[in-house]
């Protein structure tokens, strides 16, 4: 069946999952739903101790089974151990056809490939996958369909209970020994717990895993004792300077500065630009170089934000300690300045339900005016591919780009027109991630295009003469013009995984690579 | 033109590409390498092969890593690495066997 | 075509940028940045073991990439070596805008050089007279020949001082202050408005000093200079920003290019703007401040 956005979704891929496919953003608007709760084993004895000698013994208690689910969140990024360590002992002891739900999964886990090959997980959800885990999955040696779903997306899969996770580990930088859990304090901080607080509602075992136990009671708690089975100490749950990386240098790269630049004249000149506006950018060279150049202007014009919201770094702290920004709302910190900025008392931390789960009484994206993102590939229907590469293989995750882009009254998306010979912008992107309907302006090296569906818009930036206007088409044609005209990556017939669209539909299949 | 002696033109740097030719065993032998290899394979075979070609190159072993070099590249590589196995530095035929 | 007369001799050239020919990634899409001309370097930035492939580098470049209207000029290697006529050859047979000539220390450089180009557009098709030259001023020689040099060719549309070898050549160096370029360029820019050619000043290479270079960008368009050589695209904002003429000097030299323009075509050689009288020599620099106008964008209008 073709989907809303031009996509073949198998049937057979519709009957194995029992979803739906894509049928445009607003398919699921007010589509009442009973919300899932797991089993819950109360704590009543007052000598009961939480704390278990080492992963096993919680693995063990958890009633650990062949074919069961077990969930990670993905905020210590590249210097995570936790996934790695408890798998391991998961292989250990023999278990089989795990299904993996973690919140993303990076290079660090790169050594989980042989349980992939040997049949320990048999199953993946994450928002994307990069390094080996990806190629490994794009070479179909994983059993079952991967699932790549938005921040969002995973919120709504855990709440509706069409992801029922057996065990969730939380990796909390400190922890007291009855499950009080905060990001800072410890010795591998990462700022916020918001991907867990999810796991934490609706899991049936919940196992935090510190390497840095405090007294109690651990307060405030990001994640409380109340949704805590188990306490695990180890000797280290992350690498910390692979956690956040200190804030990265303001890019000297002209393209990038052109491309923040346009980008940064896109929103001064659209009309939601005026006092109390609500932003959210990525970590991208242009994004954070945007940014800066942004705070300039509403220095200059009196303008102030109302809030920033997303994934945050020393930019969007900075305007707030330049009282630039009413309040930040924080869903991961990714450098240094940011983990210590939550303690601004401005600076709140939200869970990633409240801040991108289409499936609540309303989330923070919705209320945003501007999101920067960043995408591997758009084209000319403006749809956005953020998670297989053009060569085909798995190598990004979603993140909270298809709940942003959603969300936002107006979705820039930042793209150099070519990545070495491959034209970014082309006639159909590798796989679909975001829909087109939800992409406003796409800011090239090579012009800025605004969606045809957004009229106002184009009429705002012609009026303001401030940015090279060109169309999609004129855009794809100028990079197939340089690079010439890239054969369609041939795929095999199997398909090894779907993206999931956020209200839970399939927005499109990624196929085997063919070597 | 001939293949005298093993020469080498180019970069592994990023929109570059590395051009080996030696001596072949009576025909073109190409080894190709690339990172956008599943877009434009056949598109740097055929500019490789119809630059071989211009320069009257019938026997060579020829060696291509490419990272992502446009066509323009990957000619002025083969071409350098030719006229470099044969020794020649001036008065190449600009616009003749060279265009 | 008369090489005097070739209207690309008088074209803007704000930003002229090295680039290293032997380099695709630099070389592929230069234009997005904006620059007036690109200089595609075959002397110093390329290593001498990679000279030959520079030029196969640089033939397909000119020939296959689609400079969107940008300046294309050639650093050609020094007179000196045996390579810059074999690098002519190239660069006109792949279809370049111009040749700069390293190193120029008299008229006699440009002359030779001249012919080698004459040749090659006969030898290669082109236009004859379509091939223009530039002369870098490198040396305290060189310095004091500018008008002879400037004078040389018809086909010479400007001068460029190369600070680097000329403060050698002083025994001195390069201290950021401009204090050892003065002379040079006091000297070199009168000896170009003379002959009625342009005058580009040297590189700025501490590209952590943004604040240095663009004072010295702001002493050269002060001292008469028609542009900067540049070494980062970085840089071409800067300059394009301080040769960008305030809007009230634009309003200005509309009107007095109107009003020079109408009295003129009625026969009346009084003209009057804003109540003062000018003269007609108001007219070229009026001329040139809305071209400086229409290419940053600020001026709209058909004069």
């Amino acid at each position: 069946m073709i989907n809303a956005v031009g996509r073949e979704i198998p049937d057979e891929i519709l009957k194995l999952t029992g979803k739906e496919p894509f049928q445009g953003n607003h398919y699921k608007e007010g589509v009442p739903f009973r919300r899932y709760a797991p089993i819950i084993r109360p704590v009543m004895n007052n000598e009961h101790s939480k704390l278990v000698k080492d992963i096993h013994e919680a693995l063990v208690r958890c009633k650990a089974h062949n074919g069961m689910t077990v969930s990670f969140h993905h905020h210590f990024r590249e210097g995570d151990l936790v996934v790695n360590m408890v798998m391991e002992e998961i292989h250990k002891m023999g278990l089989k056809n795990i299904t993996l739900a973690a919140t993303s999964l990076g290079k660090a886990h790169d050594p989980l490939v042989p349980m992939i090959e040997d049949g320990t997980i048999t199953s993946i959800q994450a928002s994307g996958v990069r390094g080996k885990i990806g190629e490994a999955i794009s070479h179909g040696k994983l059993k079952n369909l991967a699932i790549m779903r938005s921040h969002g997306g995973r919120v709504r899969s855990l709440v509706t209970g069409e992801t029922k996770v057996d065990i969730a580990f939380i990796g909390a930088p400190t922890a007291d020994e009855y499950g009080n859990l905060r990001g800072v304090g410890g010795k591998n901080n990462c700022g916020v717990l918001s991907f867990s607080h999810v796991d934490g509602d609706c899991a049936e075992y919940v196992v935090a895993i510190t390497d840095t136990l405090v007294p109690f009671p651990n307060f405030p708690a990001h994640i409380s004792m109340t949704k805590v089975d188990y306490v695990c100490v180890v000797d280290a749950i992350g690498i910390a300077e692979k956690i956040a990386t200190g804030a990265a240098k303001p890019t000297t790269d002209q393209r990038k500065l052109m491309m923040a630049e346009y980008c940064t004249q896109v929103v001064v000149n659209t009309p939601y630009f005026k006092d109390g506006f609500s932003y959210q950018t990525g970590v991208g060279g242009a994004s954070i170089a945007s940014t800066i150049s942004l705070t300039k202007i509403m220095e200059e014009r009196g303008i102030k934000m109302g809030f920033g919201v997303g994934g945050l770094t020393k930019p969007m702290c900075d305007l707030l300690d330049k009282g630039l920004v009413r309040v930040l709302l924080d869903t991961q910190a990714f450098d240094v300045d940011a983990v210590t900025n939550v303690l601004n008392p401005a600076h709140h931390r939200i869970t990633a339900g409240a801040y991108a789960n289409p499936f609540n009484k309303g989330a923070f994206v919705n209320k945003l005016d501007y999101v920067i993102l960043a995408s591997l590939e758009v084209d000319v229907h403006f749809n956005c591919n953020v998670v297989v590469g053009s060569d085909g293989i798995i190598t990004g995750a979603q993140g909270g780009h298809p709940d942003t882009a959603q969300g936002a009254k107006c979705t820039i998306v930042i793209c150099p027109l070519l990545q070495g010979r491959i034209p970014a912008i082309c006639s159909e992107v590798t796989t679909v991630t975001t829909p087109g309907e939800s992409v406003d302006i796409v800011v090239t090296d090579y012009g800025v295009a605004v969606n045809p569906n957004r009229p106002d818009l184009l009429e705002a930036l012609e009026k303001a003469d401030c940015v090279p206007l060109k169309t999609i088409e004129q855009l794809r044609d100028e990079a197939y013009a340089i690079t010439g005209v890239p054969n369609p990556v041939e795929f095999g017939d199997r398909i090894v995984g779907i993206i999931e669209a956020r209200d839970g539909t399939i927005m499109d299949v990624v196929r085997e690579i063919k070597d | 033109m001939e293949i005298l002696k093993p020469a080498v033109a180019g970069t592994l740097e990023s929109s570059d590409c590395m051009v080996t030719v030696e001596p072949g065993a009576g025909q073109i032998d190409l080894d190709l390498t690339s990172s956008v290899i599943r877009q434009f394979g056949p598109q740097i075979r055929k500019v490789i092969a119809e630059t071989l070609d211009r320069l009257e190159v019938t026997d060579a072993r020829v060696t291509v890593v490419d990272k992502g070099a446009l066509d323009c590249t990957i000619k002025a590589r083969v071409e350098a690495a030719v006229f470099r196995s044969n020794g020649i530095k001036q008065n190449i035929p600009w616009g003749g066997a060279i265009k | 075509m008369n090489p005097a007369l070739n209207p690309n001799k008088k074209r803007l050239r704000r930003s002229m940028m090295f680039l290293n020919a032997q380099k695709p990634g630099l070389i592929k899409d230069p234009y997005v940045y904006g620059p007036d001309s690109i200089m595609l370097d075959l002397e110093d930035a390329v290593a001498m073991k990679e000279k030959d492939a520079a030029r196969y580098s640089l033939f397909h470049a000119l020939r296959e990439i689609n400079y969107r209207g940008v300046e294309r000029v050639v650093r050609i290697n020094g007179l000196d070596s045996d390579m810059w006529e074999e690098d002519i050859r190239c660069s006109v047979a792949g279809g370049c805008d111009s040749i700069r000539i390293p190193k120029t220390e008299t008229a006699e450089d440009v002359k030779r050089v001249e012919a080698v180009v004459e040749a090659s557009e006969l030898q290669y098709g082109r236009e004859p007279g379509s091939v223009l030259i530039m002369a870098a001023l490198e040396s305290a020689k060189g310095v004091l020949n500018a008008l002879e040099i400037c004078e040389a060719s018809p086909r010479l549309f400007g001068i460029a001082l190369s600070g680097g070898d000329y403060t050698k050549d002083l025994q001195t160096v390069i201290t950021g202050t401009g204090v050892e370029l003065m002379g040079a360029r006091q000297h070199m820019i009168i000896a170009a408005r003379a002959a009625g050619v342009q005058c580009f000043d040297t590189v700025w290479t501490n590209l952590n000093d943004m604040e240095g270079f663009r004072k010295d960008v702001e002493t050269i368009k002060a001292m008469g200079f028609d542009g900067k050589s540049i070494i980062n695209p970085r840089q071409i904002p800067i300059v394009h920003d301080i040769y960008t003429p305030t809007q009230k000097e634009i309003i200005f030299a509309e009107k007095v290019v109107k009003e020079i323009d109408e009295k003129s075509a009625q026969g009346i050689g009084v003209f009057t703007v804003d109540g003062k009288m000018i003269d007609i020599a108001f007219y070229d620099g009026a001329k040139r401040t809305l071209m400086l106008a229409k290419a940053a964008g600020k001026y709209k209008g058909n004069l």
